[in-house]
């Protein structure tokens, strides 16, 4: 559609800037022994846009869910600096920045309590974050969200358990907008909703975007949905960004080895598409030992030498990636300093 | 002769409210060497009728059908102890979730041994070296060590291949498949897939895949059954169903699929699934169908012929499509 911008930053400016975000873990190690680090997540770099689309791909273990933890300022990063709003995020700040960035997550069925009407779960974000705002007020926004999210009025006094799960994933929409946010967090907001309501959600998220001009940071690993929503897309290989850009110009011209990988395993929905599948060998590394060098080089088919002593940067103008033999038309990397 | 024959089948369960038809008249057909894919959504009753052919739902459930023959045997006559000979031997199953199918009290190892001790009736040592060749033919990596490990050491992807392993280890001649990729990753799931039908080369086995992603279907599948709260509403090869499919359900469905989208919005089918309370009188689709009609709401419809994909429509779309196929 748009035509290719060169690094240009669009109309608006961003309400998330991320430079190095980094989260490590210490587990295990006893009381004598030495802990291990899990790095769960390494030098992320970012950029939420109101009104935009950031989508995070990756397999189980790559760091996404983690990403989602820091952004929404539940955990601190490491190393790394995020803004929100120009606001830096340390934790002394976090209080104040909580209600900017929410959360959908992607069980409906664990993440509403059972015992609250949906008007008591709408309400809840108003009564610990505006403890000001009278009663009378809350339930007229709780009522006018329900509505928002394409529930009916009559649904204000139900359960949870009395809507299917394409209803209450509206209700955690609606929820997580309760407190009029800039950002929102979407982890797997459909992988467990059947094909026809997965639809009816997306076509939701697309329309409140639209009027709410919301940032959105959308994790999936379903390629397909990711393709339809996203206009930036990050591919994440055990807690790096192995590649990034603009979605066309990731599903059209894959630079990086994995993300060619992983879009030849998507199943298309057409058996006359001529297949050309790469088998990747193996499964995931443990994130407690990544290997050295470039972490994807144990499956890649066009791994070297090089690629097991150095860890490519990721490099690029408009689409990066972190190769040092990519596909395509993509530059080589140059190698990172040893840390 | 067909290695699976089920006709009328159907499954009720006994609730509170009353009772509750989860299958409804299902006829399938499964040959040698055939992959099956079973499409529906949740509610639809596709895992619950390959339960009822194995023989492994509750007692509160009441399975009826006028015939049910698998590779010769009645098995709705059959007593269950000679029933139990040949699930888990020549009828074989891999469950929806790896972790929760194994049993974690036990090493992968003892539990793919006791099926060949008990169906086969090796000794310890053949049942070893067996266990061992089957781990390597699903490409589990350094199997002798595998084969102690307990279900909680080893990932998603690992335990999957163990349960393909004791599915396939007394070389069934039917493997029902229960969503076997849903909850592994799409390099892992590619894998697997890969796997269930180069098995399906080696060894002649009729494949049925039960799963609700139509990218699946679409790779792997030579015939597709869709399935809409309990009814078989369609059957057609996979090419034609794709292209043209006759049921307004199995139209919806493809359309709702992100990766066939022409416009931001994607059409939606609206409304749900009909529950125990609200089935309608009718053709169970018609409350979320755009074609319906008064007939429609009154008369359930029949299967149409094989030319139409066996559809249960009054008005089946693309009937112009079976000139030209």
């Amino acid at each position: 559609m748009s035509a290719v911008t060169t690094d240009a930053p669009t109309s608006t400016a961003p309400v998330v800037t991320a430079r190095g975000l980094t989260r490590h873990y210490e587990v295990g190690g006893g009381l004598f022994g030495k802990p291990k680090v899990v790095r769960a997540l390494s030098d992320l770099d970012f950029e939420l846009t109101p009104g935009r689309t950031l989508a995070v791909v990756g397999e189980s273990g790559c760091g996404k869910s983690t990403l989602a933890r820091v952004v929404t300022l539940i955990e601190e990063p490491t190393r790394g600096e995020m803004s929100i709003s120009g606001t830096k995020a340390t934790p002394d700040a976090w209080k104040s920045l909580r209600s900017k960035v929410q959360i959908v997550f992607q069980d409906p069925y664990g993440s509403l309590n059972p015992r609250q009407r949906i008007g008591q779960i709408l309400m809840e974000p108003l009564l610990i974050n505006r403890p000001k705002m009278p009663q009378s007020e809350r339930e007229e926004k709780a009522r006018e969200m329900l509505r928002l999210v394409g529930l009916r009025p009559e649904h204000f006094d139900r359960y949870p358990h009395m809507f299917s799960g394409g209803q209450r994933q509206r209700i955690a929409i609606g929820r997580a907008l309760m407190l009029e946010p800039e950002v929102l967090v979407l982890d797997e907001p459909v992988s467990a909703l059947d094909v026809s309501i997965q639809s009816s959600v997306l076509n939701l998220l697309i329309d409140l975007q639209e009027r709410m001009q919301l940032a959105y940071l959308f994790i999936s690993h379903d390629l397909s949905v990711v393709r339809h929503v996203a206009d930036e897309v990050k591919v994440m290989y055990l807690g790096r960004a192995v590649e990034t850009g603009p979605k066309d110009m990731i599903f059209d011209n894959p630079q990086h080895p994995y993300t060619k990988a992983l879009l030849s395993a998507t199943p298309r929905a057409d058996p006359e598409a001529a297949k050309e599948r790469i088998k990747l060998e193996g499964e995931l590394p443990s994130p407690l030992a990544v290997p050295p060098g470039c972490a994807f080089a144990p499956r890649c088919w066009k791994a070297q030498d090089k690629c097991r002593a150095a860890r490519p940067l990721l490099d690029g103008a408009t689409q990066k990636s972190a190769c040092f033999f990519p596909e395509g038309e993509g530059k080589p990397s140059a190698e990172a300093p040893e840390s | 002769m067909s290695l699976l024959r089920l006709r009328n089948l159907s499954v009720e369960f006994a609730t509170t409210g009353g009772r509750f038809r989860a299958v409804d008249q299902v006829d399938l057909d499964v040959d040698k060497g055939d992959v099956l894919a079973i499409v529906g959504e949740s509610g639809s009753g596709k895992s619950v009728s390959m339960l009822a052919l194995m023989g492994l739902l509750p007692w509160t459930a009441k399975v009826t059908a006028d015939e049910m023959v698998f590779d010769g045997h009645d098995l709705s006559k059959m007593s269950a102890r000679a029933r139990r000979r040949i699930v888990g031997k020549d009828l074989a199953m891999i469950f929806q979730e790896p972790m929760s199918s194994l049993n974690p009290c036990f090493t992968v190892g003892f539990q793919i041994r006791e099926t060949l001790r008990i169906h086969l009736g090796m000794d310890r040592k053949a049942a070893q070296a067996r266990a061992v060749e089957l781990f390597e033919l699903v490409g589990i990596p350094a199997p002798e060590q595998r084969l102690k490990a307990f279900p909680h050491q080893m990932s998603g992807g690992m335990n999957q291949r163990v349960m393909i392993a004791m599915a396939i280890s007394c070389n069934p001649k039917l493997l029902i498949a229960d969503e076997p990729t849903t909850a592994l990753d799409v390099t892992i799931q590619a894998q697997i897939l890969d796997l269930l039908v180069r098995l399906r080369d080696e060894t002649g086995m009729g494949l049925v895949l039960i799963t609700h992603d139509m990218g699946v279907v679409a790779e792997t599948a030579q015939r597709v059954s869709v399935h809409y709260a309990g009814q078989k509403v369609e059957e057609q090869p996979v090419r034609p169903l794709f292209r043209a499919p006759h049921h307004p359900y199995t139209s919806a469905l493809l359309a709702a699929l992100p990766e066939r989208a022409t416009d931001k919005r994607l059409p939606t089918i609206p409304g749900v699934v009909p529950g125990q309370f609200d089935r309608p009188q009718g053709c169970l689709f018609s409350p979320r169908c755009p074609f319906a009609d008064d007939h429609c709401r009154k008369v359930p419809p029949a299967p149409r012929g094989p030319d139409l994909g066996l559809a249960r429509c009054h008005y089946p779309l693309n009937t112009d499509e079976r000139l030209a196929s």
